[in-house]
């Protein structure tokens, strides 16, 4: 038996901070954004300014390590400008790659920075081969990250008839929509991930403590509803208790953690080339703890049949701390879930 | 302008979809899109038949588009994908970037498709490029509001008609999982088909019971109906080629008829948005098109 082809590890930087943690801790990647709507986790307090950025590039290839760019969201008309201005300094800064999903800014990087690396975004909502050959053959992608949609079967099948590498989404928040193919929160609150990069901004959520419980809105919409003592998480509107013929409950999806750890090895077998840990919005600790887990996780596969692969209580029990409800799930991974 | 038919997006018994486009060849709408674009477990119409629609729409005056399923997972999706790309007589309306790929390439791309809502094309340079992959026409993203599609038009360097969600239910989210399987505590290889019991989808409500989304199968709608019924002048002003209406449970003819007549000038819009209301399975909306949340009801300007 030989050993599984490396999978490189993509962790999540809200900030400087965050991106030292991760390159500490064993990340292979870091992923970031520029302070603005060009990509998908514009918050505020979040992101790298031009000086943070220069050193956060800088930690990181200092010790080897890549740092990536999120691009991800879909340019206007009358903003296109920023997002090509945002592939411009990304070259300038030495990126090691772009992380795009709009087809019009991938033509304009190809032109512009022709030796700059593409990798097409989740948001791209590519979910098949032929979607993403698509992006290959037009724009030359080195790699795309697949939305949390398919099963590992249907991962395989795509890594069989592709020359692009695949990355898939390891572990953190999972959003039960096809990204890019939602418009929930615009349809709340005019933001959307797409257009935005934001999902149930926080500027309109409202907490409030009734008679009836803890309420928390976003613009104005109940989203759930929590009983003393329970614990009330944000509003994010997918994972909110709804009313459906009289019954009330996680309509959508529950608050939990996608974790695949356990997939570990079989993704490593059907070829995944990189593991994406979600949560920028997320603290250092954050990452601390995560990338720490799936470090260790990884290095095991990679030592192959020497050191059979386990998942360690531990390292659940550290993941698990983390996750959105405490609790955690493999998504379409795991078919009942569906 | 044209008044286009947006594919069904709901689950209906085979004999009330066959009744409810044969309805469709006398309605006043120009193009009708045909096709399962939701679930690919939905299977009381299957390619052939819906080429047998297809047919009897044509012959009677209809353009015809077939459009492609948004959500593209399995081998077998990709096979169901090809055979609609391939099917030699219709135009296609391309709804993922698998279907843009085969529509695009080989040894005859074709040169006259459709590119769907769900592309996200949202600027000019990325239209520009679709155009000259052969896409004649572009389905605005539901979310996108006047400003942004004027000004994108206004950036076009092709001739490109344009079709923009005018009625209907929105459809706002996909996903792998089926909500309406979830709802019944069923896994969606085995849902029974619960689908087929909901003409307008599943109603979704907030713990105040006010109406939020609809379930779909796997697709979320909004709950209220998107209607630009009482802004048709600021649509007209626009330019826009195209209005699309999504098929709903009941009273589509009457919408139509609606939009035909304020379009002519027969009713005045205002009008024609009063008399639609009591035919709307809910409460009517139009924030996108006024870059305001989609939920919201602006008075038309």
């Amino acid at each position: 038996m030989t050993s599984p082809r490396p999978i490189e590890l993509v962790c999540p930087a809200g900030s400087l901070p965050a991106l030292k943690t991760a390159i500490d801790h064993g990340a292979d990647c870091v992923y970031l954004g520029f302070k603005d709507a060009t990509n998908a986790r514009n918050f505020s307090g979040l992101n790298f300014d031009d000086k943070a950025m220069a050193e956060g590039v800088r930690y990181a290839h200092d010790r080897g390590r890549k740092v990536l760019l999120t691009l991800n969201t879909y340019p206007q008309t009358d903003n296109w400008q920023r997002w090509t201005g945002a592939v411009d300094r990304a070259a300038a800064f030495g990126i090691d790659a772009v992380i795009l999903a709009d087809p019009g800014l991938m033509a304009y990087a190809r032109k512009a920075h022709p030796g700059l690396r593409l990798h097409l975004s989740v948001q791209g909502s590519a979910t098949s081969y032929d979607a993403i050959n698509f992006y290959h053959e037009h724009f030359g992608i080195s790699r795309a990250v697949l939305p949390r949609v398919l099963s590992l079967a249907q991962v395989e099948q795509v890594i069989a008839n592709t020359p692009v590498e695949i990355e898939v989404f390891g572990f953190g928040g999972l959003c039960v929509m096809v990204e890019g193919r939602c418009a929930l929160s615009a349809y709340a609150t005019g933001e959307s991930p797409n257009c935005d990069g934001a999902c149930s901004p926080g500027k309109h959520v409202r907490w409030e403590q009734t008679p009836k419980g803890m309420e928390t809105r976003l613009n104005g919409i109940l989203i759930d509803r929590f009983a003393d003592g329970e614990r009330a998480g944000y509003p994010t509107l997918c994972k909110g208790r709804f009313e459906v013929n009289d019954e009330t409950y996680y309509a959508i999806e529950e608050p939990t953690s996608l974790n695949t750890l356990e997939l570990l090895p079989e993704l490593a077998r059907i070829g995944v080339r990189a593991i994406k840990i979600e949560g920028r919005q997320r603290s250092p600790a954050y990452v601390s703890q995560v990338t720490q887990v799936w470090r260790a996780a990884i290095d095991r596969v990679l030592a192959g049949p020497a050191e059979p692969f386990r998942v360690e209580p531990a390292w659940m029990a550290e993941l698990n701390k983390v996750s959105e409800g405490q609790s955690h799930t493999l998504g379409a991974y795991y078919r009942p879930w569906k | 302008m044209k008044i286009a038919l947006g594919p069904l997006l709901y689950y209906w018994p085979r004999q009330s979809t066959l009744a409810f486009y044969a309805d469709m060849a006398d309605a006043p709408v120009d193009v009708v899109y045909l096709g399962e674009t939701v679930c690919s477990r939905r299977h009381e119409l299957r390619l052939p038949d819906w080429l047998e629609v297809a047919e009897i729409l044509t012959a009677a005056g209809k353009e015809v588009v077939l459009s492609s399923q948004v959500l593209v997972e399995s081998e077998s999706d990709l096979k169901t994908l090809r055979r609609i790309v391939s099917n030699g007589n219709f135009r296609v309306e391309a709804n993922d970037m698998g279907a843009v790929r085969l529509l695009s390439s080989g040894d005859a791309p074709a040169r006259n498709w459709i590119a769907g809502p769900t592309l996200n094309i949202f600027n000019p340079t990325t239209l520009d490029l679709f155009a000259d992959l052969g896409a004649t026409r572009w389905v605005a993203p539901p979310e996108m509001s006047r400003a942004q599609i004027a000004a994108l038009r206004d950036g076009l360097g092709h001739d490109m008609e344009v079709e923009i969600f005018a009625h209907g239910r929105l459809p706002l989210a996909y996903s792998a999982r089926c909500f309406t399987a979830r709802h019944y505590n069923l896994q969606k290889d085995t849902c029974e088909f619960r689908c087929l019991e909901f003409a307008d989808g599943i109603p979704l409500k907030t713990r105040e019971g006010a109406p939020f989304l609809t379930l779909n199968g796997i697709q979320t709608q909004s709950a209220q109906v998107h209607t630009l019924l009482g802004d048709l002048p600021a649509v007209c002003a626009e330019g826009v080629d195209l209005l699309r209406v999504s098929p709903q449970g009941a009273h589509t003819p009457e919408i139509l008829q609606l939009f035909r007549q304020a379009l002519d000038g027969l009713i005045p819009p205002a009008d024609a948005l009063h008399e639609a209301l009591p035919l709307l399975p809910a409460e009517p909306c139009n924030g996108f098109w006024h870059g305001r949340p989609g939920v919201e009801q602006r008075v038309p300007s």
